[in-house]
């Protein structure tokens, strides 16, 4: 068993993609003047903008985040392929960060994550506020091996790091007006330059917003993670501290928590604010009901292998997660609760 | 000189492609290579046919006839780009399964509308044969007018593409209807009085 999960720790050895041909590809892209023209002059303009010209675009090379290695109990073993660890930090949608997958990894090294401050309020009686070391203290952290579905139809395979949200909410003592959680990234636009600028962040109005039932909150399974690959998350993957919903598309995967509130009505989210007949509350993984703009009933899983990578598979109901979460939606329209 | 500013182009066009697939075929740009195909392909498409439908106003403005010259060339290049576009979808998207694909061009709006350039460029392609060209006569302009719709379904295709960004499709929208304003007479003569 154990040699197995070591198999695939040496399969991400392997595939590691060089940072140097990642820096050799834009600047062959740009030369070659094939990249869209609003790469071209997001960049141009970033970089003759008046507050901090250089910090995020030109300069992000010197600015480097450091991983921590964490203490935690490890997941056991599992036949699943993993998904390189320099894919899972490179491949990111995260807006506040830049538009591309590949602009959150270049953009976001400098993101200030000490001090932190975490707070769980609203319909609780014990209204906690958790520190940057408290993120990683409070609770004994664990690994899980998730798969990711991202509603774009494809996924990976990621051994997070982290503890039950459950624990943290049951510290907090809901009353018994709480119904939901609602759930905050960081506003931060000096930081974060995609909340500076509409154009960089996508139109998004920040910050972003999530939202769960509660007794989705509570499913054991839903974590939220301070890491990912035995160390602290990298800011592109959410640091400090960040949701994983592993039944639910990605996007409900909140990343930068500053506040969770326990409320009474149904909060609002993002997704669901900008387009509101493409994404639900509940955003369930589901291969029976479409997206406007892409079919679910299968996904392209992201491990390593290039371009002829036969890495299509079908999209399970739950994410696979069905026996444990299934019972939370009895009786429910999930066609009409998308 | 023409020959060597042609062989040029060529080479623009080609060299991206072949630094794309060796990279995408050994996992070396970026984590998700089959996106980066099929965007990068999509992308170059437009960027070409926008270069190409630019030739013949800047040959009319600063009196270089010997523009044109290379105006078949980049509609070529704009189809090989395309057509790659499609073959990435296909491929390595869907993985041959045919099913999906015909259910995709029919249930994604995004998609029917570029399948519907894509059928458009075709023709466009086929009867850039010197040979056919001369054969059709009046009816080749005719026929390749369709550029100009082509032009617009494929910004189309890339704008119901995107979750939620509006400002690079808005930068190529302003080229486009510029460049499309620059031919505002001849394309009402065609569309209204025919």
């Amino acid at each position: 068993m154990l040699i197995k999960s070591k198999k695939s720790y040496q399969l991400t050895d392997n595939d590691i993609t060089d940072e140097n041909v990642y820096v050799n590809r834009r600047q062959l892209l740009k030369s070659m003047g094939y990249i869209g023209a609003g790469t071209l002059l997001s960049q141009s303009i970033a970089r003759s903008a008046g507050a901090a010209p250089l910090d995020f675009w030109g300069g992000s090379e010197k600015a480097n985040f450091t991983q921590q290695t964490l203490d935690y109990k490890k997941a056991p073993a599992t036949d699943q392929l993993l998904t390189p660890e320099a894919k899972v930090t490179s491949h990111n949608n995260f807006y506040e960060f830049g538009l591309d997958k590949s602009d959150p990894a270049r953009n976001s090294q400098g993101l200030k994550v000490k001090p932190w401050q975490l707070s769980v309020s609203g319909e609780v009686s014990k209204p906690i506020t958790l520190d940057y070391d408290d993120l990683f203290k409070k609770f004994p952290l664990e690994e899980r091996i998730y798969r990711l579905r991202c509603v774009e139809a494809w996924s990976m395979v990621v051994p997070w790091i982290g503890f039950s949200l459950a624990d943290l909410i049951k510290q907090a003592a809901p009353t018994s007006k709480a119904k939901y959680v609602a759930f905050e990234t960081l506003h931060d636009p000096e930081q974060m330059p995609g909340q500076r600028s509409r154009r960089i962040g996508g139109g998004i109005d920040y910050p972003y917003v999530e939202g769960l039932r509660l007794d989705e909150a509570m499913n054991p399974l839903t974590l939220l993670s301070v890491g990912l690959y035995g160390k602290t998350l990298p800011p592109q993957n959410g640091a400090p501290i960040r949701l994983v919903v592993p039944w639910k598309y990605g996007f409900k995967s909140i990343k930068s928590i500053v506040s969770i509130k326990l409320v009474e009505k149904m909060p609002p989210t993002t997704w669901n604010i900008l387009a509101p007949n493409e994404y639900g509350f509940y955003a369930n993984v589901n291969p029976e009901v479409s997206h406007p703009r892409w079919s679910q009933a299968s996904e392209r899983r992201i491990t390593s292998g290039g371009l002829f990578a036969r890495n299509r598979i079908a999209t399970l109901p739950f994410n696979g997660y069905g026996e444990e979460v299934a019972h939370l939606y009895k009786n429910m329209d999930l066609a009409r609760y998308y | 000189m023409i020959a060597v500013l042609k062989a040029l182009v060529h080479l623009a066009a080609a060299l991206p492609l072949v630094w794309l697939y060796y990279g995408a075929v050994n996992d070396t740009i970026g984590a998700d290579p089959v996106e980066r195909v099929i965007h990068f392909t999509g992308i170059g498409a437009l960027n070409i046919l926008l270069i190409s439908l630019a030739i013949t106003p800047l040959a009319k403005k600063f009196k270089q006839p010997v523009l044109i010259k290379f105006r078949r060339l980049l509609g070529l290049w704009a189809f090989t780009y395309a057509l790659l576009h499609l073959l990435n979808f296909l491929f390595f998207e869907l993985q041959f399964d045919w099913r999906l694909f015909i259910d995709e061009v029919i249930d994604r709006p995004y998609i029917t509308v570029g399948m519907f350039a894509f059928a458009i460029l075709l023709p466009l392609t086929v009867t850039s044969i010197s040979a056919i060209k001369r054969k059709m006569g009046k009816s080749w302009q005719q026929l390749h007018n369709w550029v100009y719709i082509a032009a617009v379904a494929i910004w189309l295709h890339f704008y119901w593409s995107i979750k939620s960004d509006i400002y690079e499709p808005g930068i190529y929208a302003v080229a486009l209807i510029w460049l499309l304003s620059l031919r505002k007479d001849r394309i009402k003569r065609w569309l209204f009085k025919r």
